[in-house]
């Protein structure tokens, strides 16, 4: 089973901490690790990011992270940066954007990152919404780990609730480490192990953790490749002038 | 005659900047498995430092079978040991000692 982890905050102006982070996750057992990137990032910097990650055994990919005001604003940031990288996420911060974010094929993660449960935008609707789409809804184990008391209490209860409604409409789920210091990391077993927390059963967790987060990657790389038309139509070879 | 109660051995890493006493795993494995299961749940777990190394920082907690998931979600959870940040992560989880030495590679069990 290789594991993903869709979620690292890696600096990319500190190459150093870049590194240990990363050697540090494929120590773990990851496999594919997802950095976000500024939505201006400049190619050279992804490119060595790239080199490092070699060094690590680490399959990197690319990753925007959206936090749009209005639903209009998630469209255009989507028409201008969806092709720029291999995973694009969208913090909900208001219920509109919550629901467009669902609804729109091109997002892959939808992120809520307050702890408080008013704060979270994901309800019945959201799920309807995205069960028609691509979007998984995602869980970061370091927003749990850095919560203590009745943060903690109702973050956990407001977990519980999301996953519960996006199992019942088929939502994938993806559970990513969010750590920004390696001390935040875990194993991919253990990430699995704090799903118990918010009613996640371990093989669904493991799911998360594994093939849930590599189908999103491989199916956004197979878009982006050379040759790709739409889904199940691609260029296999282009006529020359003469033809 | 009443049936042995099964058990379950978990090998465990830590990481800390410095090396912890016994005493403050022990503690902050059962602050955790009380933090989020509460009384009750700690009671079930049956929870017992076995063996501890401080110097490579690995050590080996004994608990009830049934309890073992809320274990293992109770170390995860972990982010301090003492008064200083700590990760720590679960190797290997077996039945016996005997097993689980035989599974930690270069077994730090001297049992």
């Amino acid at each position: 089973m290789k594991f993903c982890d869709l979620h690292l905050y890696v600096s990319s102006g500190d190459l150093e901490n870049a590194e240990r982070m990363l050697a540090k996750s494929s120590e773990l057992g990851y496999a594919r690790v997802a950095v976000p990137l500024p939505p201006n990032v400049k190619e050279e910097v992804v490119h060595t990011l790239r080199q490092i990650s070699q060094r690590s055994d680490i399959d990197l990919v690319t990753r925007v992270d959206l936090a749009p005001k209005s639903p209009s604003v998630l469209l255009s940031d989507l028409g201008r940066l969806r092709r720029r990288f291999e995973v694009v996420s969208v913090l909900c911060g208001s219920k509109p954007v919550a629901g467009q974010a669902a609804k729109d094929r091109r997002v892959d993660l939808l992120c809520f990152s307050s702890v408080s449960p008013r704060r979270r935008f994901f309800g019945l609707a959201e799920a309807e919404l995205a069960s028609g789409s691509s979007a998984a809804l995602e869980v970061d184990v370091a927003q749990i780990l850095s919560t203590s008391g009745s943060e903690r209490v109702g973050l956990l209860a407001a977990l519980r609730k999301e996953v519960a409604i996006a199992n019942s409409h088929d939502v994938p789920l993806v559970i990513s480490s969010g750590a920004s210091n390696p001390l935040l990391l875990r194993k991919p077993h253990d990430c699995a192990s704090l799903g118990l927390l918010f009613g996640v059963d371990s093989s669904l967790a493991l799911k998360a953790l594994s093939e849930t987060p590599a189908q999103i990657v491989d199916r956004n790389r197979v878009k982006q490749s050379r040759g790709y038309v739409s889904p199940g139509v691609r260029i296999v070879r282009e006529g020359g002038k003469d033809d | 005659m009443t049936r042995q109660v099964r058990r379950r051995y978990l090998a465990l890493k830590l990481e800390c900047d410095r090396s912890v006493q016994q005493y403050a795993i022990a503690d902050s494995i059962l602050s955790a498995l009380l933090r989020l299961f509460g009384e009750v749940g700690a009671s079930q777990a049956a929870l017992r430092l076995i063996h501890y190394d401080g110097k490579v920082g690995y050590a080996v907690v004994r608990c009830s079978h049934t309890a073992l998931p809320m274990v293992k979600a109770a170390i995860a959870s972990i982010t301090r040991i003492g008064d200083q940040p700590a990760a720590v992560h679960v190797l290997r989880v077996s039945g016996t000692l005997k097993a689980l030495s035989k599974k930690v590679a270069g077994s730090f069990l001297s049992v």
